[in-house]
């Protein structure tokens, strides 16, 4: 997955190689969010910056963003887009499904007498819209006081 | 001829001439030859770009279109990548078009000094770009179920596979907080400035395992095979967790300033 690295004794016009990351073959998630989310910002002539793209092109860039960092931004739409919305559907789907079965099982584990009342309720109950874990799980997956962000600006 | 305007892609110095080579024959946005506009040191790289592509309505439409947007974002990072091969460049946003080469002159005069000026700051840097993915149970294809405790039914054997996925999957959480923090401390002793990326987890995010860290490094050339070696080793034994490094890139994401004070670089 990492490509090679360019060679570099330390000055611009000796170095050669891939440069830009990976060049041409570079994951089009990497360079969207570079050359949409950063680079300076200057209104050129047709007048269509920062407030335009960053709206516009939301739906690209949820394609590459965080969807979890756009709920916490209160943007959630998406999820009423057919089109953008089958993947978290299927997931929501599976987990209800998961849910009724694990239910089921429960339910037919205690009419047998083999599971202690209650012991694994929370087997149960866990499965809770995906996104709420994932948030959470990202959050502890952020150690990092010193952070700063300016992807926001 | 269609009517054209120009596509600015970034701004650079080139006080000894040589950049116009390192542009000969490369295909621009919408496949054109690339030119530099020039103001006394400086110059910003352009091409022309057909009109009705590019006004404002037409450039919303197009936008919205994926195909359109990464044949533009790669030609546009192409261009950027030809360029930084040779010196240090400030990339523009995607898409900053102007009516002539002459608006690009008068933005690229009236802006001299500040380009100038961040231009030295990131010279001989580069970018990095540092991942964490985080390879959970269901993500790796774990041995199915454990063999289950003779003595369990199915249905508890069933549970209690799903507590130990459940587990596992902590503990690769937990492993990722881990590595994050050894990537930081690898970082430091080599990266002067961070910004951080969104978690990449939309459909465009390829590659096995759930993303949780996306962070892009600013790196002094005679740092760069240190910080990739030092940030690669930072998952070294632990199995959950997958550390990706990309670059170099450009300096995309410190073309502009930092509002706050640069990371503290460690002394060696």
């Amino acid at each position: 997955m990492n490509e090679p690295v360019a060679r570099r004794t330390g000055d611009y016009p000796s170095r050669a190689g891939p440069y830009g990351g990976q060049g041409s073959s570079a994951n089009l998630a990497d360079i969207l969010e570079r050359v949409l989310d950063k680079g300076i910002v200057i209104a050129g002539d047709i007048q269509i910056n920062l407030l335009d793209i960053e709206l516009l092109t939301i739906k690209l860039r949820l394609l590459v963003a965080s969807v979890d960092k756009a709920k916490e931004m209160g943007i959630d739409w998406w999820e009423h887009d057919p089109a953008l919305s089958s993947r978290a559907a299927d997931g929501y789907h599976s987990l209800a499904e998961e849910n009724r079965r694990l239910r089921a099982e429960i339910e037919a584990l205690r009419e047998g007498d083999e599971l202690p009342p209650a012991e694994d309720e929370d087997e149960e109950r866990r499965p809770a819209p995906r996104r709420a874990a994932r948030t959470s799980r990202a959050k502890r997956a952020e150690p990092r006081p010193r952070s700063k962000r300016r992807d926001e600006s | 001829m269609t009517a054209t305007m120009s596509y600015a892609y970034a701004v650079a110095r080139d006080d000894d001439d040589t950049l116009a080579r390192a542009l000969s024959g490369l295909p621009g946005v919408a496949d054109a030859p690339v030119h530099l506009v020039r103001q006394g040191e400086m110059v910003v790289a352009v091409s022309p770009v057909p009109e009705q592509d590019f006004q404002e309505s037409a450039l919303r439409a197009h936008l919205e279109d994926l195909e359109w947007l990464e044949s533009v974002a790669r030609a546009h990072h192409r261009v950027i990548g030809a360029l930084a091969e040779r010196t240090t460049v400030l990339p523009l946003r995607l898409a900053t078009v102007y009516l002539d080469d002459e608006r690009v002159r008068q933005m690229l005069d009236a802006r001299q000094e500040a380009f100038a000026g961040r231009l030295s700051e990131l010279t001989a840097h580069t970018e990095w770009g540092v991942k964490i993915y985080v390879e959970t149970p269901a993500a790796t294809e774990r041995p199915a179920a454990p063999p289950a405790a003779a003595d369990l039914s199915p249905g508890r054997a069933y549970l209690s596979h799903r507590r130990a996925q459940r587990h596992a999957r902590e503990d690769a959480y937990r492993e990722a907080e881990e590595v994050a923090r050894r990537v930081e401390d690898a970082a430091r002793h080599h990266a002067v400035d961070r910004v951080q990326h969104r978690a990449q987890q939309g459909e465009l995010a390829r590659g096995p395992g759930e993303n949780v860290i996306n962070d892009a490094y600013l790196v002094p050339v005679g740092h760069a095979e240190g910080f990739r070696a030092d940030v690669l080793r930072a998952a070294e034994g632990l199995t959950g967790v997958r550390v990706e490094v990309t670059g170099p890139w450009a300096p995309y994401s410190f073309a502009t300033p930092p509002e706050t004070e640069p990371m503290k670089r460690a002394a060696p």
